[in-house]
């Protein structure tokens, strides 16, 4: 059949830029300068600067994950409630913002929140207590809030309201409460959408570096900057590729676990 | 009553969070003062030295063309190859969609270092060959084109699984060759999917900064990097302009081709 | 005897090391209306799909008009099929869903339209030229789907369970109406269907299929009346079906009562299935019948009672337009005539049986 051929360009392409690429990480990952084997670079991330990075990533990224979860569940469920749910205007919504430039978008904030930015001159004038959050770690949660929050919102509300309204109706029929049939029906049923959404949300805040480039002021350093600094600095590709294995077994590790909740329900798209 | 009150007031909140940088933007477009800080009255003299900013006319043709190319190929890519992971079996299936998610669920920063190593290890073996080969526009263009790719697929999936297989035995019935049942049927039915698949990744592009930053080599600037390497001097206003003409239009674009949808809706919900 | 239209040799068709289809052999002649008739998986689909072109078989060959067209895609024969979805282009409105085929053809839009115009009248749906598939009911894109069949002049039409998705009032009509556009075609139907009182309705023969076998080819009143076995006497109607033995010629025991019947030829002594059908039990007062019994069961179905009476041990189905009374004491006879003797079968999968249709 010539169904079969019509998949040879595509396995090519991804032979050469998908596989090849990341069995190149592991290579110089695994080797030092004269090209011989070695796990120097997988216990560099033991360093006190570098684990330091990491454990600051994993703390961040873990709390704008939840941040994100918490945010984005009840906003789900309104969308999912409500009229405006039909007609692709939520999807409308959450990508349009991706039009405007991602780096611009977030230095943006800085404007917002700087001290005398935006919001801490109307706090000033409500005589609010001000704050000062740029560049703090504090400011690249948010920015990692701000930047993947619709990563979040889209999986969740897309398995929601794809829930059948008569199984909801069922549950209040057998005498569930509102606040029952969530927790019990809705919330389990959702899942898939959950689990896809932190995976999403988790793997870019864990690996950013320009996220803490643009609000952290370039004092916080993540592992993502850590490693980007290897490469564009030009210290060292092999300890570069080496802290990036260690990092791909934090996204396998997350991939898996959302793997076995997904029945590819949990989709962005 | 509350209920709704408080749902309305909620989503009204997120909105705001998620659109208020981009307003910032806009009135930052609109500054007579250079500087982001002050507001230094009205003009529109970002949006004339807009154009006589070669460096950033450059960098838009650059990421436009990106974006289209990038684009294109995804999808003529994609999409056959979505044609063909359908037809296997679901084993084989399984196999194919996971490498096809590699790119998407995989970090930005990981993809752009592993680009990297591939381009320059390729470049040192040419350059053996006697062959001049550094990253540049192609390097981009690869890149970009292997990150569209799962959105594509992922698009077009969906479209094929809701297909009735009989349709297409229905033009073979009636006559048609495989090709012609093809064209005529099968490509018409999972059309929304390949052209949101394109938009898709037509954004997707447009919006990279990670990738591009590890392949672009010395040339081949794109906005995100443009405003990458303006980060320390400051960011020039003339972008804020053209952000926002460029958010603008798509906003404009978008409204046209979500609000045409909903004068059929009894057809869509048929199905 | 007619003309050999079409026709299927030794076909073999293997699903993942599952036979579908055995050695099949089948004939089928110009202009009858002839049913394919089987519980699901009984391969009923999968002939279709053979003569469809849809499937090819890993045994055997397909004879149209004397030349063989195993191998042909379904572009290039001379039939034509309505799905059983439908499967009507949701793109296109119905003139350009039924002017498909015509137009690959390379048919002058003059011709195109008369035939749309004919096709749309034989079914009852003029008018209809511009409405999108999605806004016809179930049963008027049934109707489009033959309309966009029959324009091409095909030899067959291939019907694959095509009324299963309408309700039974429609289901009922669409028959009356599928036998009057057979007859004015003047083409051989082939049809396709698990339901057995679809099959008894419309065809001049029915092939009753099971596991990949034929279990028995006739008119509808012969498959009725002397179901050849078991499993036919069973999906074809309800039936009482008992283990017996035949005594001699025309007499057959049952649970040791002795019958007279009208069989011959089983031997002396041979376990055989007795198949009764539950409307030849005539009821009666106790005594006066061949066996006496008590009602179990009582249910009005409208054109008459449906009850079970035990007896021996056994509950017999038996209707009847006089009702009696659950606990009742009863009396069955039943007419020589009505008693129909099977062989029992040599095993689970029924031997094939090769007739003329």
């Amino acid at each position: 059949m010539y169904r079969k051929s019509l998949s040879f360009p595509y396995f090519l392409w991804a032979a050469a830029f998908i596989i090849i690429p990341l069995l190149f990480i592991v290579y110089y990952g695994l080797t030092d300068r004269s090209g011989a084997f070695t796990l120097d670079n997988l216990v560099a991330i033991a360093t006190a600067e570098h684990s330091k990075a990491l454990f600051l990533s994993l703390g961040l990224s873990l709390l704008s994950t939840a941040i994100c979860l918490l945010l984005a569940y009840p906003l789900a469920l309104i969308l999912s409630g409500s009229r405006l749910g039909k007609s692709g205007f939520v999807i409308f919504l959450f990508v349009l913002p991706m039009w405007m430039n991602f780096l611009l978008r977030t230095l943006a904030w800085v404007v917002l929140l700087d001290t005398n930015g935006v919001l801490d001159s109307i706090f000033k004038f409500l005589g609010l207590p001000r704050f000062k959050i740029i560049n703090t770690p504090a400011a690249i949660v948010f920015g990692m809030v701000y930047d993947f929050l619709p990563f979040m919102i889209l999986p969740i509300y897309n398995v929601i309201s794809k829930i059948d309204t008569n199984v909801i109706h069922a549950a209040r029929d057998l005498g569930a409460s509102s606040f029952q049939t969530l927790y019990k029906i809705i919330f389990p049923l959702s899942l898939p959408g959950v689990i896809s959404g932190i995976t999403m949300v988790f793997i870019p805040s864990l690996t950013t570096f320009v996220i803490s480039t643009l609000l952290g002021g370039g004092k916080i350093l993540l592992i993502g900057n850590v490693i980007e600094q290897e490469f564009m600095k030009g210290t060292s590709w092999h300890v570069g590729s080496g802290l990036s294995l260690v990092l791909m077994l934090f996204i396998i590790a997350s991939m898996v676990f959302s793997s076995r909740y997904d029945n590819g329900e949990g989709n962005v798209l | 009553m509350i209920k709704k009150w408080f749902g309305r007031t909620y989503l009204f909140l997120i909105v705001l969070f998620l659109y208020a940088p981009i307003v910032t933007l806009m009135v930052l477009s609109f500054n007579n003062s250079r500087t982001s800080v002050k507001w230094g009255g009205f003009s529109l003299k970002w949006y004339q030295q807009l154009f006589d900013n070669s460096t950033i006319l450059s960098a838009l043709g650059n990421t436009l063309l990106l974006a289209v190319l990038s684009a294109a190929i995804a999808t003529l890519l994609g999409t056959s190859a979505a044609i063909a992971i359908h037809h296997m079996k679901k084993r084989e299936q399984n196999i194919c969609m996971s490498i096809v998610n590699i790119p998407m669920l995989n970090a930005e920063i990981v993809t752009g270092i592993a680009f990297m190593l591939l381009f320059i290890t390729a470049g040192d073996l040419l350059s053996v060959a006697g062959i001049h080969f550094e990253m540049g526009f192609g390097t981009v263009l690869i890149g970009h084109i292997t990150f569209n790719l799962p959105y594509v697929v992922l698009s077009v999936m969906p479209k094929l699984k809701q297909l009735n297989t009989s349709m297409y035995e229905a033009a073979l019935d009636l006559g048609a060759g495989e090709r012609q049942a093809f064209f005529r049927i099968v490509l018409p039915d999972i059309m929304p999917g390949v052209l949101s698949g394109f938009l898709l990744s037509f954004t997707m592009s447009l919006d990279d900064f990670v990738i591009t930053h590890f392949v672009k080599g010395l040339g081949a600037d794109t906005l995100s990097t443009l405003i990458y390497s303006e980060l320390r001097k400051g960011i020039k206003p003339e972008m804020y302009a053209l952000s926002t003409i460029m958010f603008l239009a798509v906003f404009i674009i978008l409204l046209f081709v979500n609000l045409k949808p909903r004068e059929l809706p009894s057809a869509e919900k048929k199905r | 005897m007619g003309n050999r239209l079409i026709e299927l040799q030794h076909i073999t068709k293997i699903y993942d090391g599952h036979k579908v289809l055995d050695d099949l052999n089948l004939y089928f002649n110009e202009n009858k209306f002839l049913t394919l008739l089987g519980p699901s998986g009984c391969g009923k689909t999968t002939t279709l799909r053979i003569l469809g072109g849809f499937e090819t078989p890993d045994e055997g060959h397909v004879i149209f008009g004397g030349t063989d067209i195993t191998s042909l895609p379904p572009n290039k024969r001379q039939l034509n099929t309505v799905f059983q979805k439908y499967a009507l282009f949701t793109h296109m409105n119905i003139a350009e869903n039924i002017a498909f085929g015509l137009k690959i053809s390379g048919k002058s839009k003059a011709y195109i339209d008369d035939k749309i115009k004919y096709a749309l009248k034989l079914v009852n749906l003029d008018g209809y030229e511009k409405r999108m598939p999605e806004s016809l009911s179930g049963g008027q894109q049934q109707r489009i789907a033959i309309a966009r069949a029959i324009v091409n002049e095909p030899k067959i039409l291939l019907l694959d369970e095509p009324l299963g998705a309408l309700d039974l009032k429609l289901r009922q009509e669409m028959q009356y109406e599928l036998i009057r556009m057979k007859n004015e075609l003047g083409i051989t139907f082939i049809y396709v269907t698990h339901d057995q009182e679809e099959a008894l309705t419309m065809s001049d023969t029915i092939v009753v299929m099971n596991q990949g076998y034929i279990q028995q080819i006739g008119s509808p009143e012969d498959i009725y009346n002397e179901p050849i076995n078991a499993f036919v006497a069973d999906f074809i109607g309800d039936s009482n079906i008992f283990p017996g033995t035949m005594l001699e010629d025309k007499v057959v025991e049952i649970f040791g009562i002795v019958f007279p019947c009208v069989d011959t030829g089983f031997g002396h002594n041979k376990p055989v299935d007795v198949v009764i059908r539950p409307e030849d039990v005539e009821l009666g007062e106790p005594g006066c019948g061949t066996l006496d019994g008590v009602v179990s069961h009582l249910i009005f179905k409208g054109v008459h009672y449906e009850m079970e009476v035990t007896a021996c041990g056994r509950e017999w189905l038996v209707q009847s337009t006089k009702m009696y009374p659950v606990g009742q004491q009863v009396s069955m006879k039943i007419d020589p005539f009505n008693i129909q003797i099977m062989n029992k079968p040599e095993s689970e999968d029924e031997e094939a049986v090769v007739l003329d249709v």
